[in-house]
């Protein structure tokens, strides 16, 4: 659904930019298609990981090992579960409900959506390429704080 | 690359297991990164032929204060896809002189802020944890746009 308004935006953008200035608006694509190019290669090896990490890995046995943490560790273990893993954060928010459902504390799944999204260990090679070695480390370093922070303190509210 | 194309082939020869769900996996992700791939791209060209220099500065610069930094966010809210189609659009808007805070901020928006997202974490979860998640991200990823922006910048050639 979302895929269908990301397209139709892109048509009308792309449509209203080839009435103002039409070379312009073919060179645009000539642009999006170096992009492409550039980030192909990145793009080949996360897929390859991720498929590798599903093979090897059920969700079952994922929902069984997360719901399982408890505590501090707990936290810091399903931290660097979520920082290597990479499902689609959508997928993520039903197995956190069926997590919490099933006893798993607030903190634990807090902690397991923001470093699933926040932090990306499979993608930190394309975000090196394109931002650099510095912006990438600083970025999911200050995420991890974030991270725990989050979470502590949401098991603390809630 | 060829690398890991050779772990791969080994652990899935040893793994028979393994291949039906790695096949899966890759073939839907792949699909669900070519239903939205082509229109990203075509926007990140456009954005970086049309939109000017100037343009960006002014709202995303370092001028650009607590605005440009609402502006940040709510551009990583808006589009959808994967967290690595970010990166490359990051880059795209520091070339065009968009200050590291509001990079960040960008970044971490699309990272788990994405508004279609916030819905289902809502239906799944309920209202006090999406809140409080959204609540304490956006302080948090203010505070520490900030932090990154004063430790480090982005080294892009």
């Amino acid at each position: 659904m979302t895929a269908l308004i990301i397209n139709i935006l892109a048509i009308t953008v792309f449509g209203i930019a080839f009435v103002r200035d039409r070379k312009k608006a073919l060179r645009s694509i000539r642009a999006a298609l170096k992009m492409f190019l550039g980030i192909l290669p990145m793009l080949l090896i996360v897929i390859l990981l991720i498929g590798l990490l599903f093979g090897f890995v059920s969700e079952e046995e994922l929902r069984r090992f997360i719901g399982a943490q408890t505590g501090l560790l707990g936290i810091l273990i399903v931290t660097a579960t979520g920082a290597v893993l990479h499902i689609p954060a959508i997928l993520a928010f039903p197995l956190s409900a069926s997590l919490l459902e099933r006893g798993a504390s607030i903190a634990i799944v807090a902690a397991f959506i923001t470093s699933l999204t926040m932090i990306g260990i499979v993608t930190l090679p394309l975000e090196v390429k394109e931002l650099g070695g510095r912006f990438a480390a600083l970025r999911n370093g200050t995420s991890l704080a974030a991270v725990l922070i989050i979470s502590l303190l949401m098991g603390v509210i809630l | 690359m060829a690398v890991l194309a050779l772990i791969s082939g080994v652990l899935l020869y040893t793994n028979p297991g393994a291949r039906s769900p790695f096949t899966a996996t890759i073939a839907s992700y792949t699909l669900e990164l070519m239903s939205v791939l082509p229109a990203v791209l075509l926007m990140m060209g456009l954005l970086s032929l049309f939109v000017s220099n100037e343009f960006i500065s002014t709202h995303l610069g370092s001028e650009s204060g607590l605005k440009g930094m609402a502006i940040a966010f709510l551009l990583g809210t808006l589009p959808t896809g994967p967290v690595y189609m970010a990166f490359p659009i990051a880059r795209t808007l520091r070339h065009k002189g968009a200050r590291t805070a509001n990079i960040y901020i960008f970044i971490s928006a699309w990272a788990c802020i994405k508004l279609p997202q916030e819905l289902v974490e809502l239906r799944f979860l309920g209202a006090r944890f999406m809140l409080y998640r959204l609540g304490l991200t956006i302080v948090l990823v203010t505070v520490l746009s900030l932090v990154v922006e004063k430790l480090g910048d982005l080294q892009i050639e």
